[in-house]
């Protein structure tokens, strides 16, 4: 029997967290091994599919923040606990755990660019002990607009984390600034041998890897994270290609070797 | 095994081939050109060899056989999912050499690159092709360049001379069928072209600096000129690229279908993602992105360049842009590094 990789399944709605008006995270059944930075294809009959990085994972569920900007994300908004969405997936590579383990990591984050990195920052905030260190810079446009603030005050306890927002005032610690103002702050024991992982907006991506190399990163141990249109997550609908990539099969996470010479 | 026939044996032959299969041609559309007077040359089911249109070329290729313009994947109602019925009835599709060598391409996207697309499979396990023979090029043509004009993985092949039909058959379940209508049976090597009045020179992929090209100003003038209305990609027997749509059906917002339906990176809104991102805003950008998959990119990942220079695009294009004049200025820009 062929299988059909069009054909989604359902999947419960097991719990719903909320982080702004139009973020939230969707807890979903599922069984199976998936790794961050993977996506699902989310839809609702009728109203259509959209692609959905993997925030976190755990057994039996996968989490897949959500925001509100479309016709199908619109409607998702209005399912909550017990009901069920269908999903299909899980595609793209996602991060290689490995490619950090026992360095000292940093990971740059752009508003919701946090999302497809949050499992690995969990992960190694929960497994503090697989790297020589662990920094988060994650940047938000304004206070109203953070995301996974409880995570981040739990990532505290076991690494460094800057948080930051463009503007605005905050009634909580945090800074302001662009992520690549904070990057020249970061201090490592040796830089050519660190790893950072960068997503966010493709301009955020682009300075905060300029940045990052500046102060000795190489080129060979930073990772990016590519957010295109990907009607099908299997390589055939054509809307995420950049020259001869395909960012659902080859992608979305890309060393910086090879994501640097992807040119829209 | 080769034969000669009639027009009636022909014909004969076709009827009999129809019991099992649905058959594809070029098709003459009388008066329906895009301007006044003019036919339109597309594929469409034929019965009889008159049916055929077989001294032009076609303006529209034979891929919405293997990829409709729209096809259903799930029908839904209240509850259920309910995936497209399969078509039992297999197709025949008569076809050029370049049509031929992009149904290559169409598998290479749909079967190998990534999971393989159900739908497309089970359309495509059904199809068999016949070789249309090319005594002379068509305007536009480029597919010796292209390295395209000689087929040899075909069913059968079809060439007209002085009212007869050649038939090259390989397919040996229909041998019967061309045998009983056959005036002779011979030799047939279906005929092809050696040069063709357009040419393109191909860039070196191997050592081409895309970022350069990329950024040469070379793509400037399409900013003007194209009007983004994409006919050069629905006219091209190699794209393929879609997007999934789900809608509902007016009368009964509870049933509705997903399906997916041709889209083209020359259009707006290919690129769009949520919350208003979009990539290749220019009509330059969007032309560069087209002619460097077809030419370059295409090649460096499965081998083989995409285009088949079948010159579709030109003839179709209503602001006269010349795809293979493009591709002579790139590769030239490419050379000088």
């Amino acid at each position: 029997m062929r299988t059909n990789e069009y054909a989604p399944f359902l999947s419960k709605v097991l719990s719903v967290q909320k982080h702004t008006d139009i973020e939230y995270t969707f807890r979903m059944a599922y069984e199976g091994i998936v790794k961050p930075g993977q996506f699902f294809e989310v839809s609702i009959p009728k109203f259509g599919e959209a692609p959905i990085s993997i925030s976190g994972y755990g057994d039996g569920y996968v989490e897949l923040t959500i925001r509100r900007v479309g016709k199908v994300t619109n409607e998702i908004f209005e399912y909550y606990e017990g009901d069920s969405l269908f999903i299909r997936g899980p595609y793209g590579n996602g991060f290689d755990l490995d490619d950090y383990r026992g360095k000292e990591l940093v990971v740059v984050a752009g508003g919701t660019g946090l999302s497809p990195v949050r499992g690995v920052i969990d992960y190694f905030a929960s497994n503090p002990e697989q790297v020589k260190s662990l920094k988060v810079i994650a940047g938000f446009k304004s206070p109203s607009d953070i995301l996974f603030f409880e995570d981040i005050a739990r990532w505290k306890k076991t690494s460094q984390v800057i948080l930051t927002v463009d503007c605005g005032e905050a009634d909580f610690e945090c800074s302001i600034g662009f992520v690549t103002e904070h990057i020249p702050k970061l201090k490592f024991e040796d830089v050519s041998k660190a790893a950072a992982i960068v997503v966010g907006p493709p301009a955020m991506m682009h300075f905060s890897s300029l940045e990052l190399m500046k102060i000795g990163f190489l080129e060979k141990n930073i990772w990016i994270s590519q957010e295109r249109k990907m009607c099908c997550g299997i390589g055939k609908c054509g809307h995420c290609k950049i020259n001869d990539v395909y960012v659902c099969v080859d992608g979305p996470v890309f060393n910086y070797t090879k994501g640097k010479t992807l040119i829209d | 095994m080769g034969y000669r026939l009639t027009k009636k044996g022909l014909n004969a032959a076709l009827t009999d081939l129809s019991r099992q299969y649905k058959l594809y041609a070029p098709h003459r559309y009388v008066n329906q050109g895009e301007f006044s007077d003019t036919d339109s040359i597309r594929y469409g089911e034929i019965k009889t060899a008159d049916d055929m249109e077989l001294l032009e070329k076609s303006s529209h290729t034979f891929k919405e056989a293997l990829i409709p313009i729209s096809e259903t994947f799930f029908f839904f109602t209240e509850d259920n999912i309910k995936e497209s019925e399969r078509i039992h009835t297999g197709a025949v599709i008569f076809l050029r050499s370049c049509d031929l060598h992009a149904v290559k391409r169409l598998d290479e996207i749909y079967l190998n690159n990534g999971a393989e697309d159900y739908y497309y499979k089970r359309l495509r396990d059904k199809v068999k092709f016949v070789l249309l023979g090319c005594v002379s090029s068509f305007e536009n043509c480029f597919c010796v360049d292209m390295g395209t004009n000689i087929s040899t993985e075909y069913d059968a092949s079809l060439d007209v001379r002085d009212g007869q039909y050649y038939i090259d058959c390989k397919f040996s379940d229909w041998d019967s069928i061309f045998q009983n209508n056959a005036e002779e049976i011979l030799d047939v090597v279906p005929s092809h072209v050696d040069q063709t009045t357009i040419q393109v020179s191909l860039p070196d992929t191997d050592t081409i600096n895309t970022e350069k090209v990329i950024k040469n100003s070379m793509w400037d003038e399409y900013d003007t000129r194209c009007i983004a209305c994409g006919r050069c990609n629905f006219s091209c027997p190699t794209c393929t690229c879609f997007t999934m749509q789900d809608i509902f059906y007016t009368d009964n917002g509870k049933a509705g279908e997903r399906r997916r339906v041709w889209a083209s990176c020359m259009v707006d809104k290919f690129t769009d993602v949520a919350g208003g991102g979009s990539y290749r805003n220019k009509h330059g950008a969007r032309m560069r992105f087209k002619v460097l998959h077809k030419v370059v990119d295409y090649r460096q990942r499965f081998g083989y360049h995409m285009c088949v220079g079948c010159g579709r695009c030109d003839d179709v294009c209503p602001e006269y842009i010349s795809f293979s004049h493009a591709v002579n200025k790139l590769s030239r820009v490419a050379k000088e590094g």
